[in-house]
């Protein structure tokens, strides 16, 4: 095989290669520019809380379908993911704890509960499956779900995005407005969870986060503007997924882990490289003045 | 700008229990320039905040007068606003226009005009391209300003307005104060230089030992008031005492 055939020859003969790359591809457009406004939101660590708070959401719909089913474990991920965030929110608000300390406390228990879940009823593999996901064994339906979670959250994005961004840069302003910008915050958190949950399946609960925290990171290095950033997080996404892809049959590696890892790669390269990377020094301040 | 005062009447706030202040009676009067002035945790911001209805009252009401939330423009301290956020000067300042656009309007020509206008009177019409974290604290304080010009608002409140400015920005935004109040909005402005207050505040409310004294400048700033006012012991949630 020529080295240019193996760039195209796995997805040329393998549907499942196909599907996958297809799954990556529409992952990496949905969850880039999410993760790049939960990074300027200063959230990267909820992102990574709620990737295991739908945890027991999902192991209930899995046990409920019988087996891996994109569907009924994304519901039930929805249901939980956003269950979590309300009670986090509830509690910061009524109590002096932070709302990332209260995250902390809800999804640890909700983890808790969905590995007791899982590891009662179901096998050790099927635990394997949920935390880690299965990319290649991506099919049809999985994949709808997948490209009508993008195409909602692209589409809401572009419909709140005033408000949620003016909400990112003066919370105090929106109020003013009389804009209610509870709303779309819970919103914004509605579209992490379902994003999370569309790389469900392909990247389990684990690492289906790394799609919406390392692009990002890669972008913001890159570009200090808000839509070129988010479009390169997709973009860095998307070629992440090809490549891990591609890495993971030639090497018979686990696709999932490939992927992230080729995302990952990306940000070390962008961090030696990029203006903003650690060349930049220690006087990267955003408040610079002249 | 046709509307009542704004009224307190035996209003009160406490936080985690705690009362900042109490039996604060007293009104701002349509187009009137009073500056709030006061000892640190005196509950400035608060009585800002709790007109805009932000902070809940503990006791009495305030009235507004037949105003709407829209008809506040507000200046939070700078503090508060995250400016490494990624976004234009003309994107915020055009966030000022948010009665015209609303959540998802487009912003049309005239209002953009408008924007390039108030960035042009506060000076800020060569950093119109620029990304706001790239402006100095004193940029970013016209920037808020212009803002401001954008809302068009009839009560302004202003958090701190001058705080570590230099002496030609704080010069220049507060001619746009004075030009404010010329217009005949309401002024409302949480302050810290005495001589400020003095000079250009014809109406003060100074918050001292959890009280509220309110009246002419002239009049409420008197040596006595403002030892009483700066040399009495704040309370604070965890010393327990009555405040």
């Amino acid at each position: 095989m020529s080295m240019l055939a193996g760039l195209w020859e796995p997805f040329a003969t393998f549907g499942f290669m196909r599907r996958a790359l297809v799954a990556s591809i529409t992952l990496g457009m949905g969850a880039g520019p999410v993760g790049v406004l939960l990074q300027l939101r200063r959230m990267s660590l909820i992102g990574d809380a709620m990737s295991h708070a739908i945890l027991p959401g999902a192991a209930i719909g899995f046990l409920a379908a019988g087996g891996l089913s994109l569907t009924a474990m994304g519901l039930g991920g929805i249901a939980a993911g956003l269950g979590v965030a309300l009670l986090a929110g509830l509690v910061s608000r009524r109590t002096h704890l932070a709302e990332d300390a209260s995250f902390a406390s809800f999804y640890l228990t909700s983890l808790a509960l969905g590995v007791l879940i899982v590891s009662a009823r179901g096998s050790n593999i099927d635990l394997l499956h949920v935390l880690f996901g299965t990319i290649l064994a991506i099919d049809g339906p999985a994949l709808y779900l997948m490209a009508g979670i993008t195409t909602l959250s692209l589409f809401l994005l572009s419909f709140i995005w005033r408000p949620l961004v003016m909400e990112c840069v003066d919370p105090g302003f929106m109020r003013m407005t009389g804009s209610r910008g509870a709303l779309y915050h819970m919103v914004f958190l509605f579209l992490v969870v379902i994003n999370l949950v569309a790389g469900f399946e392909a990247l389990g609960t684990l690492m289906s986060v790394g799609m919406m925290m390392v692009p990002a990171a890669t972008a913001r290095l890159w570009t200090r503007r808000l839509v070129p950033m988010m479009a390169l997080s997709a973009t860095v996404g998307m070629l992440a997924g090809f490549t891990g892809l591609l890495v993971s049959y030639h090497f018979r590696l686990a696709a999932g882990p490939c992927i992230i890892l080729t995302c990952s790669a990306a940000y070390l390269f962008s961090l030696l490289a990029s203006p903003a990377g650690i060349r930049a020094g220690g006087g990267s301040s955003p408040f610079r003045s002249h | 700008m046709s509307h009542g005062a704004i009224g307190l009447d035996d209003a009160g706030v406490a936080l985690n229990g705690t009362p900042v202040w109490q039996h604060v009676t007293g009104s701002f009067a349509p187009g009137s320039m009073t500056a709030i002035a006061g000892a640190n945790g005196a509950g400035k911001s608060t009585l800002l905040r709790a007109i805009l209805g932000e902070v809940p009252l503990a006791a009495g009401k305030i009235t507004l007068g037949g105003l709407r939330a829209q008809d506040f423009g507000y200046l939070p301290q700078a503090r508060i606003i995250d400016r490494a956020f990624p976004i234009s000067v003309t994107d915020m300042v055009l966030g000022g226009a948010w009665r015209q656009t609303g959540a998802f309007g487009a912003a049309s020509p005239a209002v953009r005009q408008r924007a390039a206008d108030a960035l042009c009177r506060v000076g800020l019409e060569k950093q119109a391209g620029r990304m706001i974290d790239a402006l100095s604290a004193g940029q970013f304080q016209r920037l808020l300003f212009a803002r401001l010009l954008m809302t068009d608002a009839s009560v302004i409140m202003l958090d701190e307005p001058f705080t570590a400015l230099d002496a030609p920005t704080t010069q220049d935004l507060l001619a746009l104060v004075r030009e404010w109040h010329a217009q005949g909005r309401t002024i409302i402005a949480v302050l810290h230089d005495m001589h400020q207050i003095r000079t250009c505040f014809p109406h003060v409310v100074l918050l001292s030992g959890g009280q509220a004294i309110w009246g002419e400048t002239a009049r409420i700033l008197t040596p006595g008031t403002l030892q009483r006012a700066y040399e009495t012991p704040q309370a604070t949630p965890w010393a327990g005492g009555p405040a």
